[in-house]
């Protein structure tokens, strides 16, 4: 695999900055343990054997490369451009985040560490890095908010079925923003033996650049899919966007294309204007969290505050450095979606085309419901279906009135 | 001179060490927390240090994130630890108080604003726990404008670069957090600690206080013989949490703790 094909745009400097965004906020006693992953992720990328161990994993046990389907029923009903998803939800453990265990456990094993950490919101993240611990035998922990354990319970279960040990978070908010704060003081007290496995492209540096180099095999497959499809590249791509991984992973490799359209979709929650979401691009301004300078949901003194989305893995106050970045010189456009409508854009997919997608992911689908009656046909959109929705039922069900 | 350097002198000639007693500013409300301040003093503290809670307290553990809860129920600002400090300095124009807490709080204020409200409150030094050196160019020069001293972090796993980083970026004294974890960790080691004081003393002549896992007057007294100041945090923090329906209670376990191991250190 060549990662370096699609950094056209040089970033993030060698002190991990995205224009203002980025760097390393953390205490002391992380600061050279992060020098070291750094210097250690570079070898990585230089070395042919890790290259190709990569490439195996992903196209032998994550099952790569994942289609892109034309959704011919969707399009047709909404009367406008042509739908395209990008299927991330039928890689192994049903989510792109295994994109980027994958990579990061190759590094850890290359690090000689024997203890494997994470954070984990819905629990797809929790439930890739439980997944990889175990194929390569080693001690795995994962930090989940007490909140997100009894809204995931499925994913919970299949962590422990894999080995890992969920350790449920009680302080503050008890989602991931909280996870996140303990899977650190986990690693500040046991740096010398533990690689923490970060999900998303937020964090400190690299993990903004390492997560995304993993998880850009999602927009280079894409690009060539396309091509070969449609003769072309797509128009418009739009994902969802909670730290963002999933959404860079698939706009990265399209960034130097200016005719591409590119919308990233945060969670609005009961509403932007209710102030219970979680869309800090949209309703937020720039601070430091969790190691980096981004936009984030705050009070007026700082304080970050509790944040509200139907989907777990949307549910965070930041946002990725390279998201605040690309918002401000203009690149992307983020807007939001709430939880009514991401839940329309559930039961639409799920109707018309025999799709359950995540609630994540739905909404990117609400995004393209509400734009493409208004493109011409021979407009084309490209959805990253980030994962499926199968962790879902309960949540969904709840809201429906069953019990399952 | 600023204050910090002027009390580690005056230690100095006394042969004395420092005792820094750490509270979180509002815990458990915010109208205890001049009254503390103060009998921190009488007890024996030669500085204290103030924390401002946040909402996300990475780098501590139960104890002082409890502290931050606490605190932050009645919604205790930036503004209102500078309010604080400055109700403290009307009685007490001697004692250096030194902020510790994080980065966010600070970047919504902005830091020529944060540091001349903090010179003005009477603050003398500030610990920002998750702003390292290398991103702290622009926030130390608003500090030493301001007479603040920038204090940094110092651990175990600090290479020479980074200690020579650090210690030019750094005044007033370097904080060596003596352990890999949390605030309030229960596993000091002494040896470890002595060995890279050592290490520190080779790039630099600031003092320097250690602090994290400090828990009683016996490791107060070994952690005094081999550095400048000792910094005692969630044992206190934990007396605080315990009588906190009490502030007269609150007093009383403050002033036994802090007077028990300057007692030890004094020895």
């Amino acid at each position: 695999m060549q990662i370096n094909d699609t950094q056209l745009t040089g970033l993030p400097d060698e002190k991990g900055h995205f224009g203002p965004y980025g760097g390393v906020f953390v205490a002391e006693t992380l600061m050279q343990p992060l020098e070291d992953l750094a210097q250690a992720y570079q070898d990585c990328l230089n070395d042919e054997t890790f290259l190709a161990e990569l490439d195996a994993d992903l196209a032998n046990y994550v099952g790569r490369p994942s289609p892109v389907y034309y959704a011919e029923r969707l399009s047709r009903e909404l009367g406008g451009a042509r739908i395209y998803l990008k299927r991330e939800d039928l890689n192994h453990t049903g989510a792109h985040k295994i994109n980027n265990t994958v990579g990061q456990a190759l590094v850890a094993k290359r690090m000689g560490k024997t203890r494997i950490i994470a954070e984990t919101g819905a629990g797809q993240h929790g439930v890739a890095t439980a997944t990889v611990a175990a194929r390569l035998g080693l001690e795995c922990v994962v930090y989940m908010g007490e909140v997100d354990v009894a809204r995931q319970e499925a994913n919970v279960y299949r962590m422990k079925l894999l080995g890992a040990e969920v350790k449920a978070v009680s302080s503050g908010s008890k989602t991931l923003k909280d996870a996140l704060n303990e899977a650190m003081r986990d690693w500040v007290t046991n740096v010398d033996d533990t690689f923490y496995i970060i999900g998303t492209v937020a964090g400190p540096h690299p993990y903004p650049a390492m997560v995304r180099d993993f998880q850009t095999v999602i927009g280079r497959e894409a690009r060539k899919q396309m091509q070969e499809m449609t003769g072309g590249l797509p128009d418009t791509l739009i994902a969802c966007v909670g730290g963002g991984s999933n959404a860079i992973g698939l706009f990265y490799p399209f960034i130097n294309d200016k005719d591409v359209r590119i919308i990233g979709v945060e969670a609005a929650g009961d509403g932007l204007s209710t102030g219970h979401h979680a869309a800090p691009l949209c309703d937020g301004r720039p601070g430091v969290l969790h190691g980096n300078r981004t936009y984030l949901m705050e009070s007026d003194d700082g304080q970050i505050v509790e944040t509200h989305s139907i989907s777990a893995g949307l549910d965070y106050p930041g946002v990725g450095p390279e998201h605040a970045w690309l918002k401000d010189t203009g690149r992307a456009e983020y807007v939001a979606i709430d939880d009514e409508e991401a839940l329309d854009a559930f039961y639409r997919l799920t109707r018309t085309e025999g799709i359950i997608p995540a609630l994540e992911s739905s909404h990117a689908i609400a995004q393209a419901i509400k734009i493409a009656p208004d493109l011409p046909k021979d407009h084309s959109i490209l959805i990253n279906l980030s994962g499926r929705g199968d962790k879902d039922m309960h949540t969904v069900a709840q809201r429906d009135g069953i019990e399952i | 001179m600023s204050r910090i350097a002027a009390k580690f002198d005056s230690l100095k000639q006394a042969q004395r060490k420092a005792l820094v007693p750490f509270v979180t500013a509002g815990d458990p409300d915010p109208s205890i927390t001049v009254k503390l301040m103060h009998t921190l003093v009488e007890a024996g503290a030669s500085m204290l240090e103030l924390g401002v809670p946040f909402s996300d307290p990475m780098a501590d553990g139960p104890v002082i994130q409890r502290a931050s809860e606490r605190a932050l129920e009645h919604n205790v600002s930036m503004t209102d630890v500078f309010g604080m400090v400055k109700a403290f300095r009307e009685t007490n124009t001697d004692t250096p108080i030194i902020l510790m807490g994080y980065l966010n709080p600070v970047e919504v204020m902005g830091y020529v604003e944060f540091a001349a409200a903090a010179a003005a409150a009477g603050v003398d030094g500030a610990i920002i726990v998750d702003m390292p050196p290398q991103e702290a160019g622009d926030l130390v020069k608003a500090m030493q404008a301001n007479q603040i001293d920038p204090i940094f972090l110092m651990s175990p796993t600090s290479t020479d670069e980074r200690i020579k980083l650090i210690t030019s970026a750094a005044s007033g004294f370097v904080y060596y957090v003596s352990l890999k974890g949390v605030t309030g960790a229960a596993t000091l080691d002494v040896k470890a600690v002595e060995h890279k004081l050592e290490q520190i003393r080779k790039h630099t002549d600031l003092p320097i206080g250690v602090g994290f896992g400090i828990s009683d007057a016996d490791k107060a007294l070994q952690m005094s013989k081999i550095s400048d100041a000792v910094i005692v945090g969630s044992a206190l923090v934990k007396q605080i949490e315990a009588n906190s329906e009490d502030h007269e209670a609150i007093l009383t376990a403050a002033r036994e703790l802090i007077g028990g191991m300057r007692q030890a250190m004094d020895v």
